[in-house]
């Protein structure tokens, strides 16, 4: 406790717009220290990492590295010196060989011509030092994911930095992997590094870390030694305590009967690396919800349904019609709506009007033989504008020109426009303000209530919910199902791995 | 992670969504505006060209801009709907001159003339045999894009190259100059008092046009131009209705190369030869975004017509013709840094 912090940050506030994603938040971490920063989507964490790596300035606080105040914001070279951030997406240029990317732009300080047998043995002694067994020679696209972090960790230290954070380091990693990592790391520390540790997989910060630090909504929250918090306490800590106002919620969709028709079933459904073979089923007037961290596979899972992936095994049938496998027309046709994770990407033509984008789906019911009557597309558009409460100066306006929660909803619009028995949404509240969500979660609770059925997969606890039922997928596999009544305890736990509540509300709730 | 999005969503000007009655009509009128840009370009040329020479505003005159317009326009519009659904075809310029040959080389007799082909058909399928080779060998880009997933541009350029070596090797780099009478009828027949080419080519124009304003397949040009995924997401056989574009835009390639062989009596051995440039030149300055999901045909029609007129002018107007080629490619830069201003977009 002596020597000063490797850094410690104050009192940081750092808003975008009218949203503010750090809300005076402090943090310190100590040499030699693992600590872990922990907090559920929107919590702040990945804000906190650009303030503290100096790619965001914040709007107040302060940050001081081994009691030094920060760098000025745009020094790059000195912030280098202090922190560096191995984040999940690579950040080493896959075409150049491992020697390049570690003295990438220092290759030599006073001379323009690179000398090739010293940039290697520079790399191979650097290397050596940390432990690293990597030939320095090899192209960087060839490294296991595993050599690729090492190298990314030996680059950071050599530039001086003491204080590593790693963000979600073991997402694609197996389990050794995650041991030689992890054995790495204590080396590190023994020497003096300090690590910041971003995790969803609770049981990693367990196993690792020292310290554990928790966010929510923008707050700090939570400051405790890993060794007297339980896991329990954890995870209320990051979904805070407020039940009562969640159950109610609850109430607001009427009870399925379990006799009801079965919409959509899917029958030992696989996709290699993704998802193990999983069965669902999907009832008239129901919602259920398939929760996941960000690898869990949900999201491909959801996607197979829609018909954008092909499924390696298994069976989709709508109504008990087989659906053509990897199609989205025959998914369409079936009955399947589908709204994408990413409305930018997947979602939306952003240069052309929201007619045209709610009407994509429908194109071929607005005009005899093959026509798109512009007319038609008006009316059509107009309606669902007015039906969703789509706020745009009219059909013609060009959907970039909305707000998040707007063009959202014309993404719902278009999934709804071919009265789909099944409506699968994939995240469908991502990134929209407060209001927009109710009202796009109203929409689908409202496809359940006429007598259709919806999938929401997402892993926001406010999507999840709506729904009647909810499957939670760790690592590709079912690990609980829970019906109405569920905790954000238990929900998380099992969407972060903590095995130890299977089946919890399901069992409380006395079955279906 | 997803904090970003919220960031995103966050930068968003606020009150752009909600914003009402605001920007309607300007936003509308915009829209519309950029595709009628070039007209007052035209207007401005027409009247230099009258001040520059009185010949200019002569029926003989204008109606020989307006044909030596339709072969270029022909290889645009087909360009156009390609850029349009967000690819591109470089061969476009060797498929105006290896379909004819071809075409001629299936169907001329195997003795007699100066060019010996095959004599495998009779006469009158040389122009059906014609359009069938252009969608060949949109069928071959649409193979080596789509299915094998090369880069478009290098295929397309290979595609260029060879087919230019294709030409030369059948017609032994010689122009052919007896052809069937039905071959070069098109070309070469005036419809009240017009070349047929130009009514044809207003015809195509017009069908392409509705076609993207009002056809399900139209429309879904755009969208697959636009976001590729957002249209296979929402159900459009993106790789079906873009390999068939490929297709008809080559097939547009070969029609076009009909009417320039009835236009001037022969095949000729440099047929279409470095028109790409001027292809793509049109069709950017006419509005049509390189990007894909952007653009009307009427734009690019008025891009051909600004090209010619630009050339018929400089003609006029006593232009010594060795400059032709430097004020040719200084006004497509011209017209390109006024067009980007006046649209505000970027052209990347």
């Amino acid at each position: 406790m002596d020597a000063p912090a490797a850094v410690h940050a104050q009192g940081i506030v750092k808003r975008f717009g009218p949203t503010l994603a750090l809300d005076g938040v402090r943090l310190t971490v100590r040499p030699g220290e693992s600590h872990a920063l922990v907090g559920r989507n929107g919590a702040g964490k990945s804000t906190l990492v650009s303030v503290l790596t100096g790619l965001h300035r914040p709007d107040a606080g302060t940050v001081t590295f081994h009691g030094e105040p920060a760098p000025a914001p745009g020094d790059r070279a000195a912030w280098q010196a202090e922190v560096a951030c191995v984040y999940q997406k690579s950040m080493v240029v896959p075409d150049l060989t491992v020697a390049e990317n570690l003295f990438l732009n220092r290759f030599d300080q006073h001379r323009s011509l690179v000398r090739w047998g010293r940039l290697r043995s520079r790399a191979r002694e650097l290397l050596a030092e940390y432990g690293v067994e990597v030939d320095p020679q090899r192209r960087a696209k060839d490294l296991t994911v595993e050599q690729r972090q090492f190298v990314e960790i030996a680059r950071a230290l050599s530039f001086g930095a003491r204080l590593i954070i790693l963000d979600e380091p073991t997402a694609q990693l197996d389990a050794s992997g995650i041991q030689r990592l992890f054995t790495r790391l204590r080396e590190l520390q023994r020497q003096g590094v300090a690590f910041l540790f971003i995790s969803h997989h609770l049981q990693e910060v367990y196993d690792l870390c020292t310290t554990v630090t928790v966010y929510r909504d923008a707050r700090h929250v939570l400051t405790a030694p890993v060794a007297d918090v339980a896991k329990r306490e954890l995870v209320a800590a990051m979904t805070g305590d407020s039940p009562a106002e969640r159950a109610s919620r609850h109430a607001a969709g009427a009870a399925v009967p379990g006799a009801a028709e079965t919409v959509l079933r899917a029958e030992r459904l696989c996709l290699d690396g993704q998802f193990d073979p999983i069965d669902l089923t999907v009832r008239r007037g129901e919602v259920l919800g398939v929760a996941g961290a960000t690898a869990s596979g949900n999201t491909a899972l959801g996607e197979t349904l829609a018909g954008l992936r092909k499924p390696t095994a298994g069976r989709i049938t709508v109504r008990g019609r087989t659906v053509r496998p990897g199609s989205v027309p025959h998914a369409l046709d079936a009955g399947i709506g589908y709204v994408p994770e990413d409305r930018q990407r997947q979602g939306l033509v952003l240069n052309r009007s929201v007619a045209e984008n709610a009407t994509l789906t429908v194109a071929d019911q607005l005009g005899p033989w093959g026509t798109v009557l512009p007319s038609r597309t008006r009316a059509f558009a107009q309606r669902v504008i007015t039906s969703l409460d789509i706020k745009t100066s009219g059909p013609d306006q060009p959907v970039n020109a909305l707000s998040g929660g707007n063009q959202q909803k014309v993404v719902i619009a278009r999934a709804l426009a071919r009265e789909p028995h099944c409506l699968v949404a994939i995240r469908p509240t991502a990134g929209v303000d407060v209001k927009s969500k109710e009202a796009l979660l109203g929409v689908v609770r409202g496809v359940a209530q006429e007598g259709r059925a919806a999938v929401i997969v997402s892993d926001e606890l406010d999507d999840l919910r709506v729904c009647d039922r909810v499957l939670a997928l760790f690592h590709g596999r079912v690990v609980a199902e829970f019906d109405r009544g569920w905790t954000d305890q238990a929900l998380v736990a099992a969407m972060e791995g903590v095995t130890e509540q299977r089946r919890h509300a399901a069992s409380e709730g006395g079955g279906q | 992670m997803t904090d970003t999005t919220r960031q995103l969503a966050a930068d968003a000007p606020p009150g752009r969504g909600s914003g009402g009655a605001t920007g309607r009509g300007p936003r509308l009128d915009l829209t519309r505006l950029r595709d009628l840009s070039l007209v007052p370009v035209i207007l401005v040329l027409c009247v230099i060209g009258f001040i520059v020479s009185p010949a200019f505003l002569t029926t003989d005159n204008l109606v020989g801009v307006v044909q030596q317009s339709t072969e270029l326009s022909l290889l645009v519009l087909a360009e156009a709907l390609i850029l349009i659904s967000g690819r591109m075809d470089l061969s476009l310029e060797s498929t105006i001159g290896v379909a004819p040959v071809i075409a001629m080389w299936l169907v001329l007799p195997a003795h007699g003339g100066r060019f010996n082909g095959l004599g495998l058909l009779p006469g009158w399928t040389s122009v059906p045999v014609c359009l069938l080779v252009g969608v060949a060998i949109g069928a071959v880009n649409g193979f080596l894009i789509l299915k094998l997933r090369v880069n478009g541009f290098i295929a397309t350029l290979g595609m260029l190259t060879m087919l230019r070596g294709l030409q030369v090797g059948i017609s032994q780099g010689q122009s052919i100059v007896t052809v069937p009478a039905s071959f070069s009828y098109l070309g070469a027949a005036a419809w009240l008092g017009v070349p047929a080419a130009v009514w044809i080519c207003l015809v195509l124009f017009a069908l392409g046009g509705c076609a993207l304003a009002w056809l399900r397949h139209g429309r879904a040009l755009y969208a697959i131009g636009g976001n590729p995924e957002a249209a296979r997401a929402a159900g459009i056989r993106v790789d079906r209705v873009t390999w068939a574009i490929l297709c008809l835009g080559s097939g547009l390639a070969a029609f076009a190369g009909v009417l320039y062989t009835g236009h001037y009596g022969s095949v000729s051995a440099t047929q279409g030869n470095g028109w790409i440039f001027q292809v793509f030149a049109a069709a950017v300055i006419g509005g049509i975004s390189l990007n894909g999901g952007r653009g009307t045909l009427f734009g690019a029609l008025t891009g051909v017509l600004t090209l010619q007129l630009v050339v018929n002018v400089m003609t006029l107007g006593g232009v010594p013709p060795l400059w032709n080629q430097f004020l040719n490619g200084a006004i497509i830069i011209v017209a390109l840094v006024i067009s980007r201003f006046a649209s505000g977009e970027k052209q990347e």
